[in-house]
């Protein structure tokens, strides 16, 4: 059991070591289950390298990699039920297309465009730029599962330097309590931009938040994807029913920098990186399933080959999509455009030219 | 004075320094602002001059990163925090608006509140959400706060002189468009610009055009279009601080023209434009010949990127505005 009701300890909870192997209690997942888990983590380094090189060819906006987060991102969204709720922020994109956001919604908004198609289904809320701010609206959606008396969970998700924001700590304290079914995960990744994870807290762990806030917590190597896997659906579970919230911190690493804005090479020591990479969430499931003879080299090969076809087609997908119109941010605003708003919107294209396919034929530029 | 051009960016860092030189009581914070030199490098360099104890990486936490510098002011220091993007200092506001501010008003002047917060703001670099919102319109109700937005290097370097100088609490809003835009000859040394004063860019008859920060390129730009289309001689005033406002330019600069035109990118309800147009109702309404009209960010969020470039205010839309009010 990894969740623990005082605090979680400084030993991460493992079940494969960073050789991949087996070093704790196998969860029950079948081999098909196992082979998903690879291909989406596999999917999600795929699609952050896809995404950073369209940024700098011009076709995407600012991006933060998803690489070395893999395990995290991918075994955190995995437990979850079609009714849960997830609310993350720009680092879980993988948590999302686990969830079901289709990845040319994800491919649209990168291109700089609010998506027109928002999978609300999924039930999972757009991805958060305002560090925190996020936490507080899964421990409310969870709140709201328990006022209302529906089997579901949320789970709220932010980086390590989002545990300094009141609202992260305000929102743990809700959790506590109201006993929201709602599991709070910190994806400790080292870095919030270029302050490492000991500038953010003197706490030997974020996970020892919990104790101060009376919610349960858990520590967990988060480039193990059984063990993210298994203390999240218990965490989960518990949850569901009606044990209360748990916090989880995820040890993990960014490799990459920032986001395509930042140079980590200013301030982060290349032996660091280095010795992460040996660490490689990928690389480790990859390791136990070939010892394990549930991956062949052609398998592999083919869901290398699977997964960017898969991207290929969500990219031109989204860059078939036409771009918002000129005067779209006036949409949503609010459930109706005030008059004001529709004399702006007015006075807007009054200044903007008509594009050529919006051209009547004959029409003269 | 030895001169040397500068990028806004540049004299900002150099004034920076010169404030950790000249004043052992000035101290700066902020998310990213050490090693990594401020996430637009205004701090480059400053850590590894000043140390660890003057130049410091907070927790990622805005409330604290002012609430601690109100502290510190009221100690003595004279602390200058860094907030990474003017959408944050939401998460900053009570610690903003309800005690930096309000320091020496609840203290019955026994306490003040000497501190500095930069911030990043401003459209047309296709960042993330929250990273290019104007927010000084929602600071003309905060009695206390001053708010400067320099347009250009030299202004930049003297007017942030002048608020860390400054015994009250100052908002300095930096136009993350005009960070490198162009380089100016700036002076290496120390020198102030007063807060509290515009400056006449342009002289002209005809129309007053008010702007400030990224605008006031815009304003000149249309402004020499409407020289050249309409035979008109405009008169382009930047704000520089914008609250509270330098009333005597604004309504000298009327009484001399008879018309204006207000320019901002920040949304237009309740903002700059509708307090400078209110104080000329005010100071100087018999003088107007026509109605003011305001050019500004349209009242909606601040748009993702795709879609950004027509909410902001173009040399187009400020020329519609300057015909507007040159109708007879
Ligand atoms: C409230 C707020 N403050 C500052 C920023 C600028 N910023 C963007 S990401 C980031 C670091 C976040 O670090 P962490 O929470 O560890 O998440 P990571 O990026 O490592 O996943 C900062 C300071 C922001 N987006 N929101
Ligand atoms: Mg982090």
């Amino acid at each position: 059991m990894a969740i623990h009701q005082i605090d979680p300890g400084l030993v991460p909870f493992q079940i494969l070591d960073p050789e991949g192997n087996l070093v704790g209690e196998m969860p029950a997942l079948s081999p098909e289950r196992l082979l998903y888990f690879y291909r989406m983590m596999r999917l999600a380094r795929a699609f952050s390298d896809r995404i950073i090189a369209m940024q700098r060819q011009g076709r995407a906006t600012t991006f933060g990699s998803l690489t070395g987060q893999e395990a995290a991102t991918v075994g955190l969204a995995a437990p979850l039920q079609p009714q849960d709720w997830l609310a993350t922020s720009y680092r879980e994109i993988a948590s999302l297309i686990v969830k079901g956001v289709p990845l040319s919604t994800l491919v649209y908004s990168f291109r700089g465009y609010t998506p027109p198609n928002w999978p609300a289904e999924t039930r999972c809320l757009p991805y958060q730029i305002v560090i925190g701010t996020q936490i507080p609206h899964a421990v409310g959606l969870a709140m709201a599962a328990r006022i209302a008396g529906d089997p579901v969970v949320a789970v709220g998700v932010c980086g390590d330097g989002a545990t300094s924001e009141g609202d992260f700590n305000e929102a743990l304290n809700f959790a506590g309590v109201f006993r929201a079914p709602v599991v709070i995960i910190v994806q400790n990744n080292g870095w919030a931009i270029s302050v490492p994870r000991h500038r953010q807290s003197a706490a030997p762990t974020l996970a020892a938040r919990g104790v101060g806030f009376g919610v349960p917590a858990a520590l967990v190597d988060g480039n193990d994807i059984l063990a993210v896997y298994e203390t999240v659906r218990q965490a989960v579970e518990r949850a569901r029913a009606g044990d209360g919230p748990t916090l989880i911190e995820l040890l993990t690493y960014r490799l990459g920098s920032h986001t395509t804005a930042d140079d980590a090479s200013r301030y982060r020591d290349p032996a660091e990186v280095e010795a992460w990479r040996a660490k490689d969430p990928i690389a480790r499931l990859q390791k136990f399933l070939r010892r394990r003879d549930l991956l062949s080299e052609e398998q592999d090969e083919e869901i290398g080959a699977s997964v960017l076809a898969e991207i290929d087609a969500a990219v031109r997908e989204a860059e078939a999509m036409p771009p918002m119109a000129p005067d779209s941010f006036f949409d949503y605003v609010s459930a109706t455009l005030p008059p004001r708003l529709q004399e702006q919107r007015a006075e807007l294209l009054r200044f903007v030219a008509p594009s050529p396919s919006q051209r009547q034929p004959g029409e003269r530029r | 004075m030895a001169l040397r051009p500068m990028t806004m960016i540049e004299a900002l860092n150099n004034a920076l320094a010169l404030e950790l030189e000249r004043d052992e009581r000035v101290v700066l914070l902020g998310q990213d602002i050490g090693l990594n030199g401020g996430v637009f490098r205004v701090t480059d360099q400053l850590q590894r001059r000043f140390g660890e104890r003057r130049v410091f990486d907070t927790p990622l936490a805005e409330s604290a990163i002012i609430g601690t510098s109100v502290g510190m002011a009221v100690y003595g220091l004279r602390p200058i925090a860094e907030i990474q993007f003017a959408g944050f200092l939401f998460l900053g506001m009570s610690q903003l608006v309800t005690q930096a501010a309000r320091m020496r008003f609840r203290s019955g002047g026994a306490f003040s509140c000497p501190l500095v917060v930069r911030s990043p703001y401003g459209g047309g670099v296709r960042t993330p959400e929250l990273h290019s919102d104007s927010l000084e319109g929602v600071f003309l109700q905060t009695p206390g706060l001053k708010v400067v937005i320099p347009s250009n290097p030299y202004d930049a370097k003297g007017l942030l002189a002048a608020a860390v100088a400054d015994p009250d609490p100052v908002l300095f809003l930096e136009n993350i468009k005009l960070y490198r835009s162009f380089r100016q000859e700036t002076p290496e040394e120390y020198y102030t610009v007063p807060l509290g004063k515009a400056k006449t860019v342009q002289a002209g008859d005809d129309v007053s055009v008010f702007a400030y920060g990224a605008m006031v390129p815009v304003a000149l730009e249309a402004a020499r279009q409407a020289q050249q289309e309409l035979g008109i001689s405009v008169e382009v005033i930047d704000l520089r601080t914008v609250w509270p406002l330098d009333e005597e330019a604004i309504v000298s600069s009327v009484e001399k023209t008879g018309r204006a035109v207000v320019v901002h990118e920040a949304p237009r309800a309740g903002g700059i434009g509708a307090e400078v147009t209110a104080l000329i109702n005010e100071r100087c309404l018999y003088s107007l010949l026509k109605p003011v009209a305001r050019v500004t960010g349209y009242d909606t969020p601040y748009p993702v990127p795709g879609v950004e470039d027509y909410y902001l205010p173009t040399p187009a839309k400020v020329l519609a505005a300057l015909r507007q009010v040159m109708e007879p």
